[in-house]
């Protein structure tokens, strides 16, 4: 076996994996504040740009991640505006927002379509990153693939541990009952929507500043929708978004290696198949009975004050 | 007992007095929901908060309890001025509500739904130490880790009750605590009510029960249309004059007369089953049930809820049909293997316990909903299969009228309608359908007093008008009142029918116990 093919596999795969990461946070912390988010992928490809046009503009990383942040946010806040104030139909708020950022990305970034960014450095964490095979495949990376993992670290504790978190929860499972218990529903609900679309707007924001340096109309993808999937796949935790994410990555990655090795899988299956892992997850989790699987109770519903 | 005893002197040193309400008015447009309002509440008191739907008691307890603001009067808490703004400073200063609807989250557990109710609180092992003290001194039990998914309505209560004890409160004010409790549940949360009183903390008691606050209460406030009407003391009153005090006129009393089928033997409907499983595996089993019932004559079933009830209904009524068509008779002719649609051409109707969700679809209108059970009447159905709106609309009008539903139109939702009068309104729709057999479980479940009266005189009218009526509740008074026979279900198995006149509340309680009864 090559141990240098195998490490620069997992390099790849947690590249791969990255933006999946950060966008299933995003779409987590607004669904257990019983926010549904159909968004995602606006979300991020505006993102995306707003990252590589700083990036292009020749600012530092931090301000790229910053601006990918905010773009995201701006972008969450219409969303926020509409379904809380206005009392708009998520699903299809969340539809249009898709729609939505994915022509206003292509719109404004029309400019921007064959340039490149310059090449993130990788922080190369000192002796881990010295370990043979391990070192290069695990610690040799940049910034943003440690971020998300700390991400992931920080809404686990939030949600577990704080009690913002546990008032999070409480608002995404009921939200008649937290509004009688004096707790500011619409409040917690923007600011779970604007910290998700900033989260989803720095996964887009990789794309454009790591993985392909590049600007390309509707270069998301459908990694929002997968995103979505993967909260549900990962029953609306933290380090299970992780493991899901780097799942999905894996097989996208290992099908390209395996076509380059000759493989005659056709790639079409292996492309569904994060989708059919994610229907079987979904067919065990609704078989099980279990209410700590189970969506947050109120995901998806409006809430009024009247009454 | 020497810590209660120092809370109680700690509590009493105070002030007699623990809540003052003076001339408290609130008005909704040109709509008194409260008017001048004068109320006070001694430190150890529980005090009753009686009237009917609407005579402005929940707008009341929201104006102490800082949900509303009032348009006029002052409130004196402990001697001091009181204006709370929000349920916050009513909190702070010592008020706590336990709500009819219990603010609780199923996915959480139990210590993170106390903590949740408490300031600044974290579900940590210090807040569970000082839970596991509370409940210890009031000998209220629950496992902290508990999800509230998986606990009853009796422990979902408790969890807001020790929420609320948390925060150390003078005043505590039930909504309708026991609509949803057991008899045992009932006296258990009777017993630490008693307990908070002893330590001299006030509660103030909302309830339609008048039994209830006449064993728990030491004085009763009655309201009538936004205004306070009298203040008694519960304990020198019956039931009946509680409840006419409270409703302004006199209850004619409801006494059955016996009819035609005392004189005939004839049988319209009878049952003789044995063993029926029931789908759901919660549901009891019925063992060996035999009743019958003669036309103009009213059966009760009486027992304590849980014990078959449900799958006898379903039997009844055809909700649960049975494979041998001659265990249920209607009027000579098998019917045990129709479903409910076929035995209600055959003239077999029922209303069911559950008014909204089971009798009732809450989102649609009432004419809407008179479709689900009356479609075969009056051409509501056109060719089997086209509604016409206008005769199910008429219908619903005529329903209305007769049974004197209270409602703006019959365009309203069912579930905007008060549980009167969508009982009404739900019984109604069934009686213009001329039913010959009636089967009806706990019909004045949660009612006020004077729409529990309407309905069984509706019933009344109907077996007088010759038809069979099956009763099966929980209400001892009311069976002793409205049948001519009563039975008793226990772990699913029916006694022996007694005649009313020859039954006792006595005897009723040994058979709900499964007590053998020789005659």
């Amino acid at each position: 076996m090559d141990y240098g093919l195998l490490s620069s596999i997992i390099h790849s795969i947690l590249v791969a994996s990255t933006p999946l990461v950060f966008a299933g946070l995003g779409a987590l912390i607004q669904e257990r504040a019983g926010v549904l988010n159909l968004g995602i992928e606006g979300l991020m490809i505006v993102g995306a740009l707003a990252g590589f046009a700083t990036a292009v503009a020749g600012s530092p990383l931090l301000v790229s991640i910053f601006a990918a942040a905010l773009a995201g946010a701006m972008l969450a806040s219409v969303f926020a505006l509409l379904v809380l104030k206005l009392y708009a139909n998520p699903v299809a708020t969340g539809l249009a927002l898709t729609l939505f950022g994915l022509g206003l990305a292509a719109l404004a970034g029309s400019q921007y379509v064959g340039q490149a960014a310059p090449q993130v450095a990788a922080w190369n964490l000192p002796f881990l990153s010295q370990i043979p095979v391990v070192g290069p495949a695990l610690f040799s990376h940049d910034p943003l693939v440690y971020l998300s993992i700390f991400t992931a670290f920080v809404i686990w504790w939030f949600l577990t541990k704080s009690r913002s978190g546990l008032i999070l929860r409480a608002v995404g499972e009921n939200h008649t009952s937290a509004h009688a218990l004096g707790f500011s529903v619409r409040g917690v609900r923007f600011l779970a929507i604007i910290c998700g679309g900033a989260l989803a707007g720095i996964g887009g924001s990789y794309l454009t500043l790591v993985q392909t340096p590049l600007f390309v109309e509707g270069m998301t993808a459908g990694r929002g929708w997968i995103a979505l999937a993967l909260v549900v796949f990962a029953s609306w935790r933290p380090f299970r978004v992780i493991a899901g994410a780097y799942l999905f990555g894996s097989v996208s990655i290992i099908q390209l290696h395996g076509q380059a090795l000759g493989v005659s899988i056709a790639s079409q299956w292996l492309s569904m198949l994060p989708y059919i892992v994610t229907i079987g997850a979904l067919v065990i989790i609704a078989g099980r009975n279990d209410l700590t699987q189970k969506p947050p109770g109120a995901l998806g519903s409006i809430f009024r004050e009247s009454k | 007992m020497t810590e209660s005893v120092a809370i109680a002197e700690r509590l009493s040193a105070s002030s007699k007095q623990c809540l003052g309400v003076r001339g408290l008015s609130k008005f909704f447009g040109d709509f008194a929901a409260n008017r001048d309002v004068t109320l006070s509440i001694d430190a150890g008191e529980i005090h009753a908060l009686l009237g009917e739907n609407g005579a402005g008691k929940s707008t009341l307890v929201k104006m102490i309890y800082g949900i509303l603001k009032p348009d006029a009067g002052s409130m004196e808490l402990l001697a001091s001025a009181y204006s709370p703004n929000n349920p916050g400073d009513a909190k702070s200063a010592g008020v706590g509500m336990v709500f009819q609807h219990f603010a609780v989250f199923d996915a959480l557990t139990v210590l993170e739904n106390i903590a949740l109710g408490l300031e600044g609180r974290f579900p940590d092992k210090a807040l569970a130490t000082e839970i596991l003290e509370v409940c210890e001194r009031y000998r209220l039990h629950v496992e902290l880790d508990q999800r509230i998914h998986d606990l009853g309505a009796g422990e979902r209560q408790r969890v807001e009750i020790i929420r609320v004890l948390m925060q150390d409160p003078r005043l505590l004010i039930l909504d309708e605590p026991t609509s949803v409790l057991t008899p045992q549940e009932t006296e258990q949360l009777f017993t630490t009510l008693d307990r908070l009183s002893d330590e001299g903390r006030s509660i103030i008691y909302i309830s339609h029960k008048l039994d209830e606050v006449r064993v728990l209460c030491d004085r009763a406030t009655l309201m009538r249309a936004g205004q306070v009407v009298d203040v008694v003391d519960p304990r020198q009153e019956s039931t009946r004059s509680l409840g006419e005090k409270m409703i302004g006129e006199r209850l004619s009393e409801t006494k059955r007369t016996q009819t035609i089928d005392a004189q005939t033997n004839a049988v319209r409907f009878s049952v003789r089953v044995g063993d029926v499983y029931p789908e759901s595996t919660r549901n009891v089993v019925l063992t060996d049930v035999y009743l019958s019932v003669a036309p103009g004559s009213i059966l009760g079933i009486s027992g304590v809820s849980g014990n078959g009830q449900d799958t006898l209904f379903d039997v009844l009524t055809g909700e649960l049909t049975l494979p041998t068509p001659d265990s249920i008779i209607l009027n000579d002719a098998p019917v045990a293997h129709l479903d409910v649609e076929q035995r209600r051409h055959k003239g077999l109707l029922g209303a069911p316990e559950n008014r909204l969700d089971h009798a009732a679809i809450p989102e649609l209108t009432l004419w809407e909903n008179v479709i689900l059970t009356a479609r075969h009447t009056r051409g509501i159905l056109k060719n089997n299969h086209l509604i016409s709106g206008k005769s199910a609309k008429a219908f619903a009008e005529e329903v209305v009228t007769t049974f004197d539903v209270r409602t703006p139109s019959v365009n309203a939702k069912a579930s905007s309608l008060s549980g009167g009068n969508l009982q009404k309104f739900l019984i109604g729709r069934e009686l213009l359908g001329n039913p010959k057999v009636f089967i009806v479980s706990n019909p004045t479940w949660g009612v006020d007093a004077k729409a529990q009266l309407f309905i069984h005189q509706m019933l009344l009218k109907l077996a007088d008008q010759g038809a069979s009526i099956i009763l099966i509740s929980q209400d001892i008074d009311e069976l002793l009142s409205v049948t001519d026979r009563i039975c008793v279900i226990c772990h699913g198995r029916l006694s022996r029918t007694f005649s009313t006149e020859e039954m006792t509340p006595e005897l009723l309680g040994a058979l709900m116990l499964g007590q053998e009864i020789d005659s």
